[in-house]
């Protein structure tokens, strides 16, 4: 079968801003061109859109096996293909956890029957994510695991995260590090702050992030591993990072949509689908994110999309489930914050979503004749609301309800498949 | 106070504020008098604590009885909220007997706000973890201006475990509605700085913070705070942060005592002080009954009026 995009503006995030023709035969790119005229092809005109490589997601949950009621394999990739992306990277608190090569085949398995998009599992750093034991890692890495992570159970032990980094190095696995230092964040459950001083929520300082990433970079100097921040969130964790980096450490970063474009002022009110790990901080910490972004200090843009069911938020803040469910508008969220506001250029963007988390996660990806033909095509100037109801993941937890946004996916391809089309509505289908 | 709910006093305004200590004036008439009035006559009040309390739930009971309302208690534990039974639920099954005035204290901040959202009844915080008290600062403020008068230039100190008072909130945000300067003190790990923020004034020196102030305001302090480790003792706080008569006599000389109870005799306050003439503690009492009246009062007259904007 061959498909040929028209006359699209086609961005590959690393240099490429043009007019052009892109065809695609047996899942694969075959051409990118000016004008490719093809008798025996279907075309999809996207003339006045953008076309991009599909974007990656290096911090997704998927919460199955275990957690089907918050989300499926299934709703999970067909929410990643409704905001554009071609694959997500999937985090091991399942249950079981994702320690051992059955769960990574289970996944794989499921995901190729059910799945919209490519789906590549993260493992656990320690066995059950317990912070004991290390995980069978070498088991791991014959089944295609490319990073490990013990997400939001940070290993709060220095000896065994050493142990982890040193063994793990051995393997060139990617440690993603969820910086938390537990003692310090206690009960909280928002930023430590003046929001948290008025409504009187407890607060997880910003502290608690900085003195885990610090110790984090230290043991990733020392054992030379490749450190990988998840969700960084302050402003002086961005100034860490750079230290680190021009110290010549082995280390990337990533940010949320969420901590890149809203404020701790939204939980003011108790709506608990502002409540997530990391919290949503102040102007401050949005701003040091944000320039972090621009002088490469932050790499990627990852969503980490946490679904929880409505019953998991229809509670006191204290006890509601921490995460947002945010892949399908991750793009226009970011879009609209930061590319609209001038504050990015959209092949920045590309690169941060697209780009630079293939190559943390070693796929081969881009715009380049021969690979995947995994795109997605985007009308920038759409502007619609957001309904959560509109979701297809099963997480309706999203602080951007109701919110206006810009930026709406029009298709997405993977493999050279059509696997998700906007018929115009908002009412988000299957192909 | 147009709002079906009374859930803080940061949302209200100062003729809010006024509105609701002149309605207690007049109730307090009626709870001095006979205590016999049909104002509520055909409401029904019920109140679900999730948390222990003995006069702020009786303190409910007695302002709806003596108003002439129906009046039901739920004996309410947060464990079985906890363990999954859903808090909208059991409240709107208190809704659906014909509940007018639902009064909750959850050991959860925001709590009543949850629930308000889920009811057509109207929601009183009778307490919500560390965030508001709004009737133990409005019956605080009945009984400032019942001593003072006017709350223009006043000058309040609040002492002790400011970081976790529900109390210590719904007085600063009331106390400088009303035009009252508020002093904060206390050990550094329970008053955080950021309260200067509140537009409070944060000392760690008892003396100085309570140099020449017309009201001293202790707080219960809850003694667990030492064994997670935000003060050495109860020795060293008392003597350190704790209220005395000899620090009494650096407050102005009509200065007045409060404390919202129940007491930790000698450790926040001494048994002197809390004996002496300036101690208000037990008209503090009074007078919240006064202005649990005056709400419920003026809630079901909203209600029956269609006031009320939702």
């Amino acid at each position: 079968m061959k498909l040929v995009i028209k006359d699209g503006i086609v961005i590959d995030g690393e240099g490429f801003n043009e007019r052009a023709d892109i065809l695609i035969e047996n899942g694969k790119i075959k051409g990118i061109d000016k004008r490719i005229s093809l008798n025996d092809a279907i075309s999809i005109d996207a003339k006045g859109k953008h076309v991009f490589p599909g974007f990656i997601d290096m911090h997704t949950h998927l919460r199955q096996p275990g957690f089907e009621e918050k989300e499926t394999i299934k709703t999970g990739t067909h929410a990643a293909v409704a905001g554009g992306y071609t694959t997500v990277a999937c985090m091991p608190n399942t249950n079981p956890v994702i320690d051992n090569e059955i769960v990574v085949e289970y996944i794989k398995s499921i995901a190729e029957k059910e799945g919209y998009c490519k789906v590549i599992p993260i493992g656990a750093m320690t066995k059950g994510m317990l912070g004991e034991e290390i995980s069978e890692m070498a088991k791991l890495k014959d089944v295609g695991i490319v990073a490990l992570s013990d997400d939001g159970f940070p290993i709060m032990n220095s000896g065994l995260m050493k142990r982890i980094m040193t063994y793990g190095n051995m393997y060139d696995l990617l440690m993603i590090t969820h910086c938390e230092d537990k003692m310090l964040s206690g009960e909280g459950v928002m930023n430590n702050g003046i929001i948290s001083t008025k409504i009187g929520l407890r607060g997880i300082p910003h502290e608690a992030e900085e003195v885990m990433l610090a110790r984090n970079i230290i043991l990733a100097k020392s054992t030379g591993a490749k450190l990988h921040v998840a969700h960084v969130s302050t402003r002086d964790s961005v100034e860490l990072i750079r230290r680190a980096k021009a110290d010549g450490v082995d280390i990337t970063a990533e940010a949320t949509p969420n901590n890149l474009c809203l404020t701790e002022d939204m939980v003011d009110g108790f709506d608990t689908n502002t409540k997530a790990y990391p919290p949503l901080r102040t102007k401050e910490d949005v701003d040091a994110l944000i320039e972090g972004l621009k002088d490469g200090t932050i790499d990627v843009i990852a969503t980490d999309h946490a679904p929880h069911t409505k019953d998991d938020k229809k509670v006191p803040y204290e006890i509601a489930a921490f995460g947002i469910s945010g892949i399908e508008i991750a793009f226009s969220v970011v879009y609209t914050y930061l590319v609209k506001n001038g504050l990015i250029a959209i092949d920045d963007l590309v690169k941060h979503m697209s780009i630079v988390p293939s190559k943390l996660l070693k796929l081969t990806h881009g715009f380049k004749i021969g690979n995947d033909a995994d795109m997605t095509i985007v009308d920038l100037g759409k502007e619609y609301t957001v309904d959560v109801d509109n979701f297809k993941s099963k997480g309706k937890n999203s602080p951007f309800n109701g919110q206006k946004l810009y930026g709406m996916v029009e298709y997405t391809i993977v493999n050279g498949e059509i696997k998700f089309k906007n018929d115009g509505n908002y009412q988000l289908s299957n192909v | 106070m147009i709002r079906k709910d009374v859930l803080g006093i940061r949302e209200m305004t100062k003729e809010d504020l006024l509105e609701i200590l002149d309605t207690a004036g007049e109730m307090k008439k009626i709870l001095v008098g006979n205590k016999d009035s049909d104002i509520l006559r055909g409401k029904t009040v019920v109140t679900i604590f999730f948390e222990p309390s003995t006069r702020t739930r009786l303190s409910f009971e007695m302002a709806a009885k003596y108003l002439g309302a129906h009046f039901g208690n739920i004996e309410a534990k947060t464990s079985s909220v906890v363990k999954g039974e859903s808090l909208i639920d059991t409240v709107r099954t208190i809704e659906k007997m014909k509940a007018d005035v639902i009064v909750v204290r959850h050991n959860m901040s925001g709590a009543p706000h949850l629930m308000a959202k889920y009811l057509d009844a109207s929601v009183i915080n009778a307490g919500d973890g560390l965030n508001e008290h709004p009737t133990q600062a409005l019956l605080d403020l009945m009984t400032i201006r019942e001593k003072k008068g006017l709350f223009d230039g006043l000058k309040v100190v609040i002492v002790g475990d400011i970081v976790h008072s529900r109390v210590a909130r719904s007085n600063i945000w009331g106390l400088q509605k009303l035009g009252a300067e508020v002093r904060l003190v206390g050990p550094a790990t329970l008053l955080p700085k950021t309260f200067e923020k509140l537009g409070a004034k944060v000392y760690y020196d008892i003396d100085k913070a309570v140099d020449g102030v017309d009201v001293v305001m202790g707080l219960r302090i809850q003694l667990e705070r030492q064994k997670s480790g935000l003060f050495p003792s109860k020795d060293e706080f008392s003597k350190y942060f704790g209220i005395t008569e000899e620090r009494m006599r650096l407050a102005k000389k009509d200065a007045i005592l409060m404390h919202p109870g129940p007491i930790n005799r000698n450790v926040e306050l001494t048994s002197k002080a809390a004996n002496a003439t300036y101690s208000v503690i037990e008209e503090q009492v009074t007078n919240g009954v006064a202005v649990r009246m005056a709400l419920l009062k003026i809630l079901c007259e909203r209600r029956k009026s269609n006031e009320i904007s939702y």
